[in-house]
Order: structure tokens, then C-alpha cells, then sequence
């Protein structure tokens, strides 16, 4: 049985002082069911996750309490992709008819502070210094550049294209064009990468109805079908983050699996997609993602990224709504925010940063600590 | 003489005149871990073994870290005496990718595939006095 989405809804990524990240998931949840005009009532089951907000299922004291089964999910950046995977499932498996699939956060600024024990890592781990998720990401992409040639101006043109696409976006958080030389030369974090090319903890909230595919119609005109969700977890030999060590042989990470296992049970391939959101927590994983999810080869991507292949109208539009980079990363909300996005492009209302030609395949893929990767592959 | 106490038992044998890193080898597979584990991460065999790993290796790929974390981070320094600090995975021969701080922090002088040993020195000091010893990387000298 197919799945549909028939209803998208979103409360602004930024700051948003006077709303709690509950009252932003609530926003976001009316906004979807007013989107597939239905009521929060016809709601059969819900899952959600949030991971400094309280727990998703609170969002009952806001809509309504009406008995249903909400289960919270916490998976780390990829919260957002397990939450529509479960509720996928509970479609797919005749369970279900109808239900809410919603994400919101509400984070303190500054970088994410792991608890080393969290993940069975001894505190030493976290005393010495290297508890750091942006570490990983720059020593990730320095081993990449040395190995295919991906050059430093390449990781500023990905920020730079990040916020001019958030500049088209009304619910992105810096809306901001930035030039090229300016992310270049701002504040070194974690060499190669600057303040300019790392996503900051942020605010925001989605939501998103799904029901069962023969029965989208009755909700919207232009249904839009989830052909593939899917999650993988890393083997053994990928290199990780919040990795003491590291295997001697490297194997492909959760992002190339979880990636083939989608393009498989879509029956498509990576050259069929028309949009595409890749996980841009920094501007190296950009680069990365492109190749691990089978977008190019290793090392394409600075030809691609230099001669504006990635822009919403390239040859390949990468991250139409900003990303990360310019939505900041509310990590509950984050990976919905670009099924949302990837909603809007392929029912055509994506406005200012609407991909052209008709968009009718649109892939979105996520990657969260300490190994994790959820990718869904979104059909007209 | 001040005392000097590991900063976690079971990452190297200390104290010891000539310490080096403590792994875990599975005797199923024969792949290394660090630090040394109850099972093995890659055959899930619960027959492991504990190993010195070797005290050389080559850099693997690094960074340096240009602001204070927050904690669990745990040093002497205040935001005001904070020095950046190189972090990386040096390879050590027939053992594994071990992931540590630098004693160089200087872009400049760090490339990847650049020679290193593993030394043990005083991070921190506390409040009684001892010494809390950890490991570094520091670049071979020519």
C-alpha cells in the first residue's frame, strides 16, 4: 500500500523568544491539519520527538487530549526520519488510516554539549576535549579533501549558496545573502571550517499528516507519495562520530546504505531525483553527503559545487530551502523541515526558491550521532 | 615528588617506566578496539584479550579546536587562558585509529600521513595537588 502526505506545516526556524518549543510543534501541527483540512480529532495514532523540549506527546495538552497513541521517538539528529519511518510502518501495515508525524526544539546557543556516558563513552572522553560533534565533521572532511581534492573555496560555496537560497525562504532563520570571502575569513572553529560553514543549535517546529495512499484524495489534489523511508544504523568500520578509535579498514557509512536500500525499494536511482536535501550540518558534509548518497562520484563535487550545479537551478538543486546552514538545526524538527521542503517543491508552492521543470522526485536524508542515517525518497 | 594519578583506569598502564595505550584484541577475529572492551564490536565475540598498543603511528587525519568547550570538558584553563588544541586519529600499525589531543596545534606544522608517538603527560592538576596524567600525540622529531 502506498503512503501519502497530505498535509505540511512549520513554525519558523530562528529565534522565537515568546514561544516554548512545544508551542512551536503545536504551531506546526494546526498549520498540517488545517494544510489537509482535517482536524486533530481524526487523528489515529501520532509519533514525535524533541530533544530539549519535553517529550512530543505534551503536544496532546495543546490540541486536545483524545486518547490516541502518541509515541515519542528520540534518535538523535535523525528523530525527525524515525518518526516518519514509524509512522510509514503503521500505514503501510494496515494498522492505521490516518495520523500526525511532528518535531520541535527549542536549544540553548552555543555548540551541543554531549554527555559522554549517554553514548557508553568514559568521561575522560568528554575532560580532555573531544566530546565535540563539530571535531568529527572537520576531520572527516580534511581526510576527504586530501584524498579527492576538495578545496577550501568549495566549503565557502556551500555556505554561500546556503544562504542565498534561505534569503527565498520566509521561514529559514538567516535570510541574509553572505559573501563568499566573508564565510571564508570568519572565525576558525575546527580547521578547515569556519563559524559561517557550521549550522547553529536552533528553534523551530514541523508537522506532517499521512494516511493511506487510495484515500489521499479525499483529503488533497495533489497527494504527494512517501515511496521510501528508510534508517540505518553504521557497521562496523565506518568512521563515526564520538569514535575513541576507529577500525584500520574503513567500511561505507549508514549514509551509502541507507541510501542504496531507498533508490531499491523505490525502484528509482539517484539520477531520477529533481530536488534533493542532504544533511549540511557543516558545509564538508554537504560535499560528502553528495557522494555517500550516490549523487557523483568522490571529488565531483568540486567541479559541481564551482559551476553551480547544486543551486535551486542547477542540474542538481541541493538544500532549496537553506539547509541547515540557514534554518539552523532545532533537532527534533530538523529532518521534517526537509520533507516539508521537498513537499512545497514537488506541489509546485515552494515560491521564491521553487525548483523549476516540474519537480516529481525529491530525496531527503539526514545523519545524526553516533552513526546513524534515515533517507526518504518523496513522489508526485 | 607529586602524585600522579591516571585520567581514567584502563587507558594505559600507568604507572609504568615505559606506558603505552591499553586495547582489547578479539581472539575470534583479531580486531583491536580502544579503549579496551568486555566484546568485540565487529564479531560480537565476548574472548578478548588486553594489549599494549604500539607507541608510533601516522596521523590519519586532524583538527584543531579553536574555542573553549563546554563541559564535561575539564582542564585548568579559564576562557581567558584557553590555548587551542590539535585533536586527531593517529593509525597505529596492526592496532587501531586512536583518537587523541596533540601537543601541536599549529596548522601549519600538522599533515595528514606525518609520523607521531604517543606520550603520557600531566593535563590538569587538582585541587590536593595530584597530577591527572592523559595521553597526547606529538610529532616524531626528525
Amino acid at each position: 500500500m502506498d503512503v501519502a502526505i497530505v498535509g505540511i506545516g512549520i513554525h519558523p526556524f530562528g529565534r522565537t523568544p515568546a514561544r516554548s518549543g512545544l508551542q512551536q510543534g503545536a504551531f506546526a501541527a494546526r498549520d498540517a491539519l488545517k494544510d489537509a483540512g482535517v482536524e486533530w480529532r481524526d487523528m489515529q495514532f501520532a509519533f514525535g520527538g524533541s530533544a530539549s523540549s519535553g517529550n512530543a506527546d505534551a503536544l496532546g495538552n495543546e490540541l486536545g487530549l483524545t486518547g490516541i497513541p502518541f509515541i515519542n521517538v528520540a534518535n538523535g539528529c535523525a528523530t525527525g526520519g524515525s518518526s516518519l519511518i514509524s509512522a510509514y510502518n503503521a500505514i503501510k501495515s494496515g494498522e492505521h488510516d490516518i495520523g500526525l508525524v511532528a518535531g520541535f526544539d527549542k536549544h540553548d546557543r552555543g555548540a551541543f554539549d554531549a554527555d559522554p556516558a549517554s553514548l557508553g563513552i568514559g568521561r575522560w572522553y568528554g575532560e580532555v576535549g573531544m566530546m565535540m560533534t563539530t571535531q568529527f565533521f572537520a576531520m572527516k572532511i580534511q581526510k576527504y579533501m586530501d584524498d579527492y581534492g576538495i578545496s577550501k573555496d568549495t566549503l565557502a560555496k556551500v555556505s554561500e549558496k546556503a544562504f542565498i537560497n534561505g534569503s527565498l525562504n520566509p521561514n529559514a532563520w538567516r535570510r541574509q545573502p553572505i559573501e563568499v570571502e566573508e564565510i571564508a575569513n570568519s572565525m576558525m572553529i575546527n580547521d578547515p571550517l569556519t563559524k559561517y560553514m557550521f549550522c547553529s543549535p536552533a528553534e523551530g517546529g514541523v508537522a506532517l499528516i499521512l494516511c493511506r495512499g487510495d484515500k489521499a484524495r479525499q483529503y488533497v489534489d495533489k497527494p504527494i507519495y512517501l515511496k521510501s523511508a528508510v534508517l540505518k544504523s553504521r557497521r562496523y568500520g565506518s568512521f563515526e562520530v564520538f569514535a575513541p578509535s576507529q577500525a584500520l579498514e574503513q567500511v561505507d557509512g549508514p549514509t551509502v546504505d541507507a541510501a542504496k536500500a531507498a533508490f531499491e525499494m523505490a525502484g528509482v536511482g539517484p539520477g531520477d531525483m529533481d530536488v534533493l536535501q542532504l544533511q549540511d550540518t557543516e558545509s564538508g558534509a554537504e560535499v560528502m553527503h553528495m557522494a555517500e548518497n550516490g549523487f557523483c562520484e568522490h571529488g565531483e563535487q568540486e567541479h559541481l559545487i564551482q559551476s553551480k550545479a547544486t543551486y535551486i537551478d542547477g542540474s542538481m538543486p541541493i538544500n532549496t530551502d537553506g539547509g541547515c546552514l540557514a534554518n539552523g538545526e532545532p533537532i527534533g524538527a530538523s529532518g521534517l523541515r526537509q520533507v516539508y521542503e521537498n513537499v512545497l517543491q514537488l506541489r509546485g508552492d515552494a515560491g521564491e526558491h521553487q525548483v523549476p521543470g516540474d519537480p516529481k522526485l525529491g530525496y531527503t536524508h539526514v545523519y545524526g550521532a553516533p552513526g546513524i542515517s534515515a533517507v526518504t525518497i518523496l513522489q508526485r | 615528588m607529586k602524585n600522579q594519578v591516571p585520567i581514567a583506569e584502563g587507558l594505559f598502564s600507568w604507572p609504568s617506566p615505559n606506558p603505552a595505550l591499553l586495547g582489547s584484541r578479539c581472539k575470534n577475529c583479531g580486531i583491536a578496539a580502544f579503549p579496551a572492551a568486555e566484546s568485540c564490536m565487529a564479531c560480537s565475540g565476548q574472548d578478548v584479550e588486553i594489549e599494549e598498543l604500539p607507541r608510533k603511528g601516522t596521523l590519519w587525519t586532524w583538527t584543531v579546536q579553536q574555542f573553549m568547550p563546554k563541559p564535561p570538558y575539564h582542564s585548568n584553563e579559564t576562557p581567558q587562558t584557553f590555548k587551542p588544541y590539535g585533536v586527531g586519529y593517529l593509525e597505529l600499525p596492526g592496532g587501531v585509529r586512536v583518537e587523541g589531543r596533540l601537543t601541536e596545534s599549529d596548522p601549519e606544522k600538522l599533515r595528514i600521513g606525518m609520523e607521531m608517538d604517543v606520550i603520557f603527560d600531566t593535563y590538569r592538576t587538582e585541587e590536593n595537588g595530584d597530577e591527572v596524567i592523559s595521553f597526547f600525540f606529538k610529532p616524531t622529531q626528525a
